[in-house]
């Protein structure tokens, strides 16, 4: 051999070595997506709420204005038979909750139309816990996780008008014919006066799993008992800005509140993987149990601001569906609440403050 | 000349490769779990906890292992600073290895997230419940991944080169059934 070729060998190899790692770090940039920056990830979804509603440390990034809430669980038993989640025996168990308002905005001026939420984490002692989300309205207006991106962005105000540009919003209507229906449905609905008597419901499907193994789609729904006649509720005028959460705190005060959990078992070809499309009425319902919510508390120095309501926290028993929007929501909660984990110290005291409302209710 | 003695022992080199795989795996379905918001991500999460979990009882038997039966000699044709570098290189993968899911788990804890391995089997919390705690774990976990995926580079990297260019057995004392095809492919180099 050669000198010469001994050098040009040399090089080949070093050349080969060269390219393995490159190709190891390419493909590795590739996964985290720094060559896709169209590729929507935890970040970009994250930026876009920050974008849209300016920066609010310490809060979350959607559902930012809310209360903590806490109460218990009487399990009626019966949803034993379809999942052998230890939530489902029959007993009584603590839950720790949280009422809001979807949007951005912590200090967002209550309006009937605002999309109601109610949060529950489910602490059966010495077995697995369940967190789930749930909403006021029957069906969510978008089925994946691009269609919420485009949302967000085709409903955030221009800086010009304050307003958001009608011509986006037709665009985003036109590229999302599934969010289009289900904002018809969703304008349909009866908006009821508070919190204490909306109905929450669950809107992504999952699967419930029983003892023998057995697996049904299932959706879940909170329906309010609302024992006291709204008449006798302390009224709170539209006009107040937190109307919505002081009538809640004050009726709360007065008499705990109840939601039925209400399980809806799916049938086949009933979509699982579309929170945007109903299932048909007339559906077999499972009367699972009570939840009882008798004290709420400013989310300041309380039980649930440390909570990420992330809809993938199950039980053995609950499974996640194939509804895309689970892990979409798992994943963005997730990032929001390591966001606001870390500016806790400096967040700003939350809009509604239980004790304040109790005082100015005190004669 | 190919150092004949030198060699890794058998349970060694099954531990070595089988979390080489795994931890590799780790980096990749971390790294993409953390930017995904599509319908993989659970399915990330749900391998990334057991994984890690596997992972650090896995470096405890390799850390056992170690000491039970010890690594080869370096070839005497490294210099001191090579040595140096190739320990020092091993020892941060092995503090990496064992961090990570100590971190992880950690971080869990101090979020209050249940820590599901699979089914109903739960971990126990290793911290107390404390926010800004976990803020600082779920940083240190990323930093600690990067960290850990550099030294894995480099890593690969020397074992390339002690295979291509060196020649002198390091990388067969730890993948012995490619002496055969790179003797015969590569000349051994005139002395």
């Amino acid at each position: 051999m050669t000198r010469a070729t001994e050098i040009s060998n040399l090089a080949v190899r070093l050349a080969l070595i060269g390219c393995a790692l490159i190709c190891t770090i390419i493909v590795f940039g590739y996964v985290a997506g720094w060559w896709s920056p169209q590729r929507l990830t935890q970040d970009r979804l994250a930026a876009a709420f920050v974008q849209v509603n300016g920066p609010h440390p310490g809060f979350r990034l959607n559902h930012a204005k809310g209360v903590c809430a806490s109460g218990w669980f009487d399990s009626t038993g019966e949803a034993v038979a379809v999942s052998k989640a230890a939530v489902f025996q029959a007993g009584k168990l603590p839950v720790v909750g949280r009422f809001s308002l979807a949007g951005g905005m912590p200090f967002q001026v209550d309006k009937p139309a605002a999309v109601r939420a109610l949060a529950l984490q489910f602490l059966p002692p010495g077995a697995q816990e369940w967190r789930t989300g749930t909403l006021n309205i029957p069906v969510f207006a978008v089925n994946s996780a691009r269609g919420f991106y485009d949302q967000l962005l085709a409903t955030a105000p221009d800086p010009k008008t304050g307003k958001p540009d009608p011509a986006k919003m037709t665009a985003f209507l036109a590229a999302h014919p599934e969010t289009a229906k289900a904002l018809s449905i969703i304008a349909k609905r009866m908006v009821s006066s508070g919190f204490f008597d909306s109905t929450f419901n669950g809107l992504n499907a999952f699967r419930f799993v029983n003892a023998a193994g057995a697996s049904v789609p299932v959706r879940w729904s909170f329906l309010p008992l609302a024992s006291l006649p709204a008449e006798a509720m302390p009224q709170s005028t539209p006009a107040d800005e937190n109307y919505l959460f002081d009538a809640l705190i004050a009726q709360i005060n007065q008499h705990p509140l109840q939601w039925r959990l209400m399980i809806t078992l799916g049938e086949p070809g009933d979509p699982t993987n579309d929170a945007t499309i109903p299932w048909p009425d007339g559906r077999p319902q499972i009367d699972a149990g009570t939840v009882t919510i008798d004290r709420v508390a400013s989310e300041d120095g309380s039980n649930c601001t440390g909570i990420n309501f992330d809809p993938l926290v199950l039980p053995n028993g609950i499974e996640p569906s194939d509804d895309p929007l689970l892990s979409a929501r798992s994943a963005v909660y997730a990032r929001s609440f390591t966001l606001r984990a870390g500016h806790v110290h400096e967040k700003p005291p939350s809009a509604v403050n239980p004790r304040a409302v109790q005082r100015s209710a005190a004669p | 000349m190919i150092l004949e003695s030198a060699r890794f022992s058998t349970f060694s080199r099954l531990l070595h490769w089988l979390m080489a795989v795994m931890v590799v795996a780790m980096l990749f379905l971390g790294i993409g779990m953390a930017a995904s918001v599509s319908i993989r991500y659970r399915v990330l999460v749900s391998i990334h906890r057991p994984l890690g979990i596997a992972i650090l009882i896995l470096v405890v038997i390799r850390f056992v292992n170690r000491l039970v039966n010890p690594p080869p000699r370096l070839p005497a044709t490294m210099s001191s600073l090579e040595r140096l570098g190739a320990r020092g290189s091993h020892a941060l993968l092995y503090i990496l290895m064992a961090l990570l899911p100590l971190v992880g788990w950690g971080m869990l804890s101090a979020a209050r997230y249940p820590i599901v391995v699979f089914g109903a089997l739960q971990l126990p919390p290793i911290l107390p419940y404390n926010l800004s705690l976990y803020s600082a774990l779920r940083q240190l976990h990323t930093v600690l991944a990067f960290l850990l995926f550099a030294t894995f580079i480099a890593h690969f990297g020397a074992a390339l080169f002690h295979a291509l260019v060196r020649r002198d057995g390091v990388f067969e004392s730890m993948a012995p059934w490619l002496r055969r095809a790179l003797t015969r492919t590569v000349p051994p180099p005139r002395n």
